[in-house]
């Protein structure tokens, strides 16, 4: 059988995404395993770069967990989150990606059963537009 | 001793490399003293098999301008790339594909429609298309194939350095001529020459301030105040994802940086960052109001990988 699996990256930040996402995990909820969760200490230091490297090297989809609003650990990381990726999906359009590809979510340390809903929805979207086939021996090596 | 030979190539590119050669100005005598020209097909009339009679390795310095656009350009940087010592992929086409690199957003066949019927001063109620192989009562005619995509320089052959710009800066083609005329080390393979190792701000002399932006400008929408960082007046500079090395010469006359020395160094994706500055500057935290002044930049992909699409994370790997 040869069904696709999404695979996607997500950039969780170390004070509530990532918090969020352990207590899933240690609550037990039941969720799509195809996030490659990679925890950051804000939303702030996702870099763009790092989010296009992710689909250059095969990623099907980027998910960005942060703060919520206001509650960002160094006052605004988030907010220049939110901006980045206003941005990117606008580019990622123009260049023919789906700007649903990339999406960012607010996630607060005790709100595990979004993180889990957040993670099955993105699969299925992701699940439903298909493969990227952006990867590259080269720059993985890179 | 006989003199190291040089070679010139253009492949997709718009002269303006061989004009920056040139610029050099009464310097040229110096290079042809010091260098014999094997190949330069620009101020030159050789052919083809003049450059597959040279021996492998017999030309020392290879200065490889353009993009791979055509089943030709492709040939050429193959066969140079046998001949040549040292190849350089010299400014922004044979680097990171430049202007013609934009091209890449569009299909081969939406980009020959465009061309070849729809434009306005185009009469082609034919449909006529360019064919690689046309048969004429004399025989077959050959032109090179459009290839699907235009790649850099360093997607095709193996590339020795890079000199970046669009076009070079004819004080760092000299610098870098000069550099070999003296019979000085090269430096490690692969690295950029005749450019900065910081961005394009640090050559600005503009004064730079905390910048707080609620509209993005085009040129021609503002007049800019003369010492003020443009990017602090709103304007879409491409300064802080440019790598140094123009002197900052568009910033010195009020025009903002267009990002023609490609990439800033150590990193490799010039959008990303120019995506990261913006966001940096931008004076909200409404999400709909972080939509519209970001819809008032008015063409992200042209305006932040201008010279480096082809070249870019993504566009690198577009088929």
């Amino acid at each position: 059988m040869n069904e696709f699996e999404p695979k996607i990256v997500g950039f969780l930040c170390n004070w509530c995404a990532y918090s969020g996402a352990d207590l899933a995990g240690v609550s037990r909820m039941k969720m799509a395993p195809n996030v490659r969760s990679i925890r950051v200490m804000c939303t702030g230091r996702v870099d763009p770069t790092f989010i296009l490297k992710a689909f250059a090297c095969g990623a099907d989809g980027v998910l960005i967990g942060g703060c919520h609003p206001g509650d960002c650990h160094y006052a605004e990381g988030n907010y220049k989150a939110l901006r980045r990726s206003v941005f990117l999906k606008r580019m990622l359009k123009e260049q023919g990606i789906d700007p649903q590809r990339l999406r960012i979510e607010w996630i607060s340390a005790s709100e595990g059963d979004k993180y889990a809903k957040v993670v099955d929805e993105m699969t299925e979207t992701i699940r439903a537009l298909g493969p990227l086939n952006q990867r590259n021996k080269e720059m993985i090596n890179a | 001793m006989s003199k190291p030979k040089l070679a010139l190539y253009w492949a997709a590119s718009c002269g303006g490399c061989e004009i920056a050669v040139l610029d050099i100005e009464e310097k040229i005598l110096e290079v042809d003293a010091n260098f014999e020209i094997v190949f330069w097909p620009c101020v030159m009339d050789p052919k083809y098999k003049d450059v597959q009679a040279m021996p492998d390795k017999s030309i020392d310095l290879c200065l490889f301008n353009g993009g791979i656009r055509t089943s030709e350009n492709k040939k050429m940087a193959e066969l140079l790339r046998e001949k040549s010592q040292v190849l350089v992929a010299f400014g922004s086409c044979a680097h990171e594909g430049c202007i013609p690199g934009l091209a890449n957003l569009y299909s081969k066949d939406s980009l020959f429609k465009r061309v070849y019927k729809e434009t306005p001063t185009t009469e082609n109620s034919d449909g006529v298309y360019p064919q690689p192989v046309t048969k004429v009562p004399e025989g077959e005619l050959e032109i090179p194939e459009f290839q699907e995509k235009l790649v850099p320089l360093s997607a095709v052959v193996p590339v020795d350095y890079t000199i970046p710009g669009c076009p070079p800066q004819p004080h760092q083609i000299w610098a870098v001529l000069e550099h070999i005329i003296q019979g000085k080390a090269l430096p490690p393979q692969g690295s950029v020459l005749g450019a900065g190792l910081k961005t394009c701000c640090d050559e600005c002399p503009r004064t730079r301030e905390e910048k707080k932006i609620k509209r993005f400008y085009r040129p021609h929408e503002i007049i800019p105040n003369e010492t003020q960082c443009l990017l602090d007046q709103g304007i879409v500079c491409c300064g802080p994802a440019t790598r140094s090395g123009c002197g900052g010469l568009c910033v010195k006359v009020g025009i903002p940086c267009r990002g023609c020395y490609g990439a800033a160094p150590e990193s490799p994706d010039q959008g990303a960052k120019m995506m990261a500055a913006l966001s940096s500057v931008i004076d909200s935290q409404d999400p709909d109001e972080i939509e519209q002044i970001v819809n008032s930049v008015a063409d992200p992909v042209g305006t932040f990988y201008r010279f480096s699409l082809a070249g870019s994370m993504l566009g690198r790997n577009r088929k």
